[in-house]
């Protein structure tokens, strides 16, 4: 029901607010004097409450981050758990500044839904976890036919598993929940068999089922799922602030610049670092941007950089354990990547 | 005539403003043009604003191809369909759950509600105790309660139930063996209609004659025979062409035979419980409103008891149980729609779905409103109709 209801609150809000949406962002943002940050219901490692109450991960720390560029204060962030179905409408609507919740950038989120995907905070694909203890003989996906398979609706995973299967002329039985929390439930009671979605929240809720070392992930990834977050279309420079905040996390971390030494690198001789943290005799870069010029270290301080971010919720610093793989910086062999800050 | 005529010319003498008749219809002027306007601004607001946030907009998204697959589907759906028949889909579903919860619902609730009026203690408590529990009880949490407490306790499929006539119960549901119709089938089907037919024929030829006469003739037992007799010799004539698809274990689960999905039992059961409470006491209300001098009289006249409940008391009963009996009916249709909660394909799950594929938040909140607005006044006309026959005729 609750998406029913933000559905109409959302046509009700594109009917009624119109004069609040059209200022920009930014001074809608500076105005109320906190971000609203879209985040998932929970999940480990992307955005979860810790015990006491606040919430962690990388999702929920990249907002931290943006409040860091443009409040200088990583703390002024506000966050609303939306389900994989509120999301959308959440952000259209302006119910929330940013999306941060491990969302896939897709076409026709970018074109019809009217959003814009600042880039790649995590490079995902889809997996298939089994309980290997009640399916000893199941070591590849592909044994998976006439299996029953649980899946959370209204998402990407719920159309790459109806493709997979379809492809691999396999057949399965969908047990489709709205909740993350159902989709686990069900799971955990054995009322399917299989459990998919991104291989990153796979290895986050067996931690969270009741004997994890029962459950095994399968080693195919059937599909590319880069999530990042979003923000609605035709306000540029939010737009631009928010993608040159996961740019600065990128390139702080290309550049050593780490939430230990960042008071250290001000000083630094190199006319790069110097740059990047607005310590460059009448810098511009920040301000163009709209936000002060300290604002890289801003968000250092308040995050550290990706790296740092990245092992703290779901690196070699967290119960998660993800190797970075595919998201190490490129000049680790990895994708990240991110322009120049100059 | 003259004098009326002038009274009726008073009220407007004097100034314009104070005419009530033109006042009235100024302000009737004013509500229509304020109620269309703001509607129409709501309208203009929303269409502007989406063009604005360069959101795509119509109807036209519904021919697309939906991509995901739905777990039951009443009528033919792959994930190749469009994403109109998935809405139609889960409309069906919600029809389906609808219908079979009404009519269950319905039976538990009279048995509840006379049950309530039994001289006997036991029955009349063990009544009593239902109708409290449930109708004071949120309708989700006997969803939950039927889901997670009654059919996930239930064992894994590789240590089903084993039920007779080669079913099964398990944590994936109530499977059980599945008609497969052979050749010359048809003709058992014809067997039935005419079965249908000859009994309501014999139904009333037998009422005329009572009503006539005065004479009684067995029409139960004539009807079950042509019911289930003319099906039956069908079958035998046209080569026993009925055979059974069993239910086997395979690797993940049983296959074969028809399944019906916790997340539909669940569903069903919870919104029969609940609204049977409702209408238990709706009947019992009925029952109760029936002046006990009917009852006196009849019995008088010597009817037994049971025949006095059918033929005095449960009638003239319907008269005053059918309008709020409607009403449960358009809450248990609408209650349907907590069917999200546990997953099962319903109306809104499906449109919900398509609405956050597409999303198309306005026009999936239209179409959702539009049929769930379409159920209920459909059910409600049948309802009239039913009420109007049972209505008092006065002569």
């Amino acid at each position: 029901m609750k998406h029913i209801a933000i559905g109409i609150l959302g046509a009700a809000t594109l009917g009624l607010m119109a004069s609040a949406a059209s200022a920009g962002t930014l001074d809608t943002v500076k105005a109320k004097g906190f971000i609203q940050c879209g985040v998932s219901t929970g999940l480990a490692g992307f955005s979860a409450p810790d015990d006491k109450g606040d919430w962690q991960g990388i999702d929920a720390d990249f907002c931290r981050a943006v409040a860091a560029a443009v409040f200088g204060d990583g703390t002024k962030v506000k966050f609303t758990p939306l389900s994989a179905k509120e999301r959308f409408t959440a952000l259209q609507s302006g119910e929330v500044d940013i999306l941060s919740r491990n969302t896939t950038w897709t076409i026709n989120r970018d074109t019809a839904l009217g959003l814009n995907f600042i880039g790649v905070t995590y490079y995902d694909g889809q997996g298939f976890m089994i309980n290997a203890k009640k399916l000893p003989g199941v070591n590849s996906a592909l044994q998976l036919s006439g299996a029953a398979v649980c899946v959370q609706s209204g998402t990407t995973t719920e159309l790459n598993l109806a493709d997979y299967f379809k492809a691999n002329k396999m057949e399965y039985n969908p047990v489709v929940f709205e909740k993350l929390e159902e989709v686990n439930a069900a799971y955990d009671a054995g009322r399917c068999d299989v459990y998919t979605t991104d291989q990153s929240g796979l290895y986050g809720i067996r931690l969270t089922l009741g004997s994890p070392a029962d459950h095994v992930v399968l080693p195919e990834i059937i599909s590319k799922e880069p999530l990042g977050p979003a923000v609605r279309q035709g306000d540029d420079q939010w737009y631009h602030i928010v993608k040159w905040t996961y740019f600065a996390l990128l390139d702080a971390e290309e550049l050593g610049i780490t939430k230990a030494n960042v008071d250290e690198m001000k000083n630094s001789a190199s006319p790069e670092i110097k740059r990047v943290l607005g310590q460059e005799a009448d810098t511009k870069i920040g301000t163009d941007l709209g936000v002060s010029n300290d604002w890289v270290v801003n968000i250092v301080k308040a995050t550290g950089n990706y790296g740092e971010m990245f092992d703290r919720n779901v690196g070699s610093g967290s119960p998660l354990k993800i190797a970075r793989g595919i998201n190490a910086l490129w000049t680790k062999g990895g994708l990240q990547y991110a322009p120049p800050i100059r | 005539m003259a004098s009326q005529e002038i009274l009726r010319e008073e009220p407007s003498r004097g100034s314009f403003v104070n005419d009530p008749r033109i006042r009235g219809l100024f302000f009737q002027t004013l509500v229509v043009i304020v109620l269309f306007g703001s509607v129409w601004w709501i309208v203009q607001n929303v269409i502007d604003n989406l063009q604005r946030l360069h959101i795509a907009s119509g109807f036209g998204f519904l021919k697309g191809r939906a991509g995901f697959d739905i777990s039951d589907t009443p009528i033919a759906y792959t994930s190749d369909s469009t994403y109109g028949r998935a809405i139609v889909v889960g409309l069906i579903n919600t029809i389906i759950v609808a219908v079979a919860g009404i009519i269950t619902a319905t039976i538990i609730g009279f048995v509840i509600g006379i049950g309530r009026l039994s001289q006997n203690w036991l029955i009349q408590k063990i009544c009593t105790v239902y109708v409290e529990i449930f109708r004071n009880i949120p309708p989700l949490l006997v969803i939950f309660f039927w889901y997670s407490g009654v059919l996930a306790v239930l064992p894994a499929p590789r240590d089903s139930y084993h039920l007779p006539f080669g079913s099964f119960l398990n944590q994936r549901g109530f499977y059980f063996p599945r008609a497969v119709w052979g050749e010359g089938s048809w003709l058992i089907l014809v067997a039935l209609i005419v079965g249908i037919a000859m009994a309501w024929f014999v139904a009333r030829t037998a009422r005329q004659r009572q009503m006539a006469t005065g004479q009684q003739f067995p029409v139960f037992w004539t009807s079950a025979a042509l019911i289930v007799g003319l099906p039956l010799l069908a079958y035998v004539l046209s080569g026993f062409p009925l055979s059974f698809d069993l239910p086997k274990q395979s690797t993940f689960n049983l296959t074969g035979g028809f399944q019906v999905k916790p997340e539909f039992l669940s569903l069903y059961l919870a919104l029969s419980c609940y609204t049977a409470a409702f209408i238990a006491e709706i009947v019992r209300a009925g029952i109760r409103g029936v002046s006990k001098g009917q009852t006196e009289a009849a019995a008088a006249l010597g009817l037994r008891s049971g025949s006095i409940l059918r033929l005095v008391v449960v009638p003239q009963a319907m008269r005053i149980v059918i309008p709020p009996l409607t009403s449960q009916y358009l809450n248990l249709t609408k209650n349907s729609s907590l069917a999200i909660a546990i997953g099962y394909p319903d109306l809104t799950a499906t449109a919900g779905t398509v609405l956050n594929q597409t999303g198309q938040a306005v026009e999936g909140v239209l179409i959702m409103m539009i049929a769930y607005l379409i159920l209920s006044l459909v059910t409600s006309a049948v309802m009239n109709v039913v009420n109007a026959r049972m209505a008092l005729v006065e002569r």
